[in-house]
């Protein structure tokens, strides 16, 4: 129970400072919309269901990418990382907390953009609701132990897009195949083990990842 | 408490430690010395684990909760209060009576009346003296305190004398200054770096 408490305290603090600074998730939300519409002019009239989905996806993942962006500024700017390590807590609850922080984002921004995907393109199916929840623990998990690992580094903004894009391709092969295939069930399958996967990874690693 | 053997570290090519040995005993005073860049603040963070070594061995006799480290940074949120702040690391650190404990240290530090304000807008000395307030927080065995007197005025200078003179024989203390007159008298040991 002390292990959920750690994340609680640290979760908080992360919502605590996203309601101060609101500098994230206006962002996200304003890029997710900006985005769409981009694509809705860009994309001919006759263009078919998939490249609209495809789209979708594209926004979404950049969308993460801008959060996870900012997933440390707080810690790196004040060295406050250094504090939380030092903190007897198990080193994972950081990463989970962080996670959660950027699965909730997340999840706001799609709140926002589904309805707007819906008045730009095609209306919203099931399949595609499903398949974004569980493409976001995916993004969320690897991309918090990847914007940690960024966050250490000086060439942090070339970083982490360079090691999150290719490693999220799976989710937008799964995403975008859930969404438009006969038999949505094999890719959500898909999404749901790479969610274990790298749910499982990233709490692992992230020890290793903080630590000299 | 601490036994280092052979310790060196490299940062690249820069090599900022070499080949120290050294040995402070539970309830050591040790005053680390040096001028800018001698690796005072380097050793330090070796000590708290917060760099591995990459010659040599060092070794703590207490796990990581046991430690409290004062570095140049607060190490706390600006868009968090001092109280907010404090209550984190309470929580983490899990300490007991954790709002008495902060209270308390809150008033000796002189931050009470600004608890709720945003460390954003603190004054350097008020960041220090926050900092001392993190550290101390959790009640640590072993103290690492990194230019504790940095930026801080006359009244909280008599403060961290205080609070030295109260930790003497209790609590394993390692201080890194560059300006070591005033702390000497209380050093049991003094590690000279160049």
């Amino acid at each position: 129970m002390t292990y959920f408490a750690d994340v609680a305290a640290l979760a908080r603090k992360d919502l605590l400072l996203e309601l101060r600074s609101r500098d994230t998730l206006p962002a996200m939300l304003l890029f997710v919309v900006s985005a769409l519409v981009v694509f809705h002019f860009a994309l001919p009239s006759d263009a078919s269901a998939t490249a609209s989905t495809g789209l979708l996806w594209i926004a979404l993942l950049f969308t993460a990418l801008l959060g996870l962006a900012r997933a440390f500024v707080a810690e790196r700017e004040q060295r406050v990382l250094d504090g939380l390590v030092l903190a007897p807590c198990d080193r994972s609850a950081i990463w989970l907390a962080k996670a959660l922080g950027v699965l909730a984002f997340l999840g706001i921004a799609e709140l926002v953009a589904l309805p707007a995907y819906h008045v730009f393109f095609a209306p919203v199916g099931w399949e595609l609701v499903a398949a974004l929840a569980l493409a976001d623990l995916g993004l969320a998990a690897v991309g918090t132990l990847l914007a940690a690992m960024a966050a250490a580094s000086r060439a942090r903004e070339l970083l982490l897009p360079l090691l999150f894009l290719p490693l999220v391709i799976p989710v937008v092969v799964g995403g975008v195949g859930a969404t438009v295939a006969d038999d949505p069930g094999r890719y959500l399958a898909f999404l749901g083990l790479y969610d274990v996967i790298f749910v499982i990874l990233s709490w692992a690693s992230f020890e290793y990842v903080v630590s000299e | 408490m601490i036994r280092a053997r052979g310790l060196g570290r490299r940062f690249g090519a820069k090599r900022v430690l070499r080949d120290l040995d050294l040995d402070v005993p539970a309830g050591g005073f040790l005053l680390v010395t040096g001028p800018n860049g001698s690796g005072k603040s380097t050793f330090l963070a070796l000590v708290a684990g917060l760099l591995a070594p990459t010659e040599g061995e060092i070794e703590v006799g207490v796990d990581r909760g046991g430690i409290g480290y004062l570095a140049h940074e607060p190490l706390v949120y600006r868009e968090l209060t001092a109280l907010e702040n404090l209550d984190l690391y309470g929580r983490l650190y899990h300490v007991r009576e954790r709002r008495e404990q902060i209270g308390a240290l809150l008033e000796r530090f002189g931050l009470w009346e600004a608890r709720h304000e945003r460390v954003g807008a603190f004054s350097r000395g008020m960041e220090q003296r926050l900092a001392l307030c993190r550290t101390l927080l959790h009640g640590p065995e072993l103290l690492l305190l990194d230019e504790p007197y940095s930026g801080l005025d006359a009244g909280a200078v008599e403060l961290v004398d205080a609070l030295f003179a109260e930790l003497a024989d209790e609590r394993t203390v390692l201080v890194a200054s560059h300006d070591p007159e005033r702390i000497r008298a209380r050093a049991s040991q003094e590690l000279v770096l160049a």
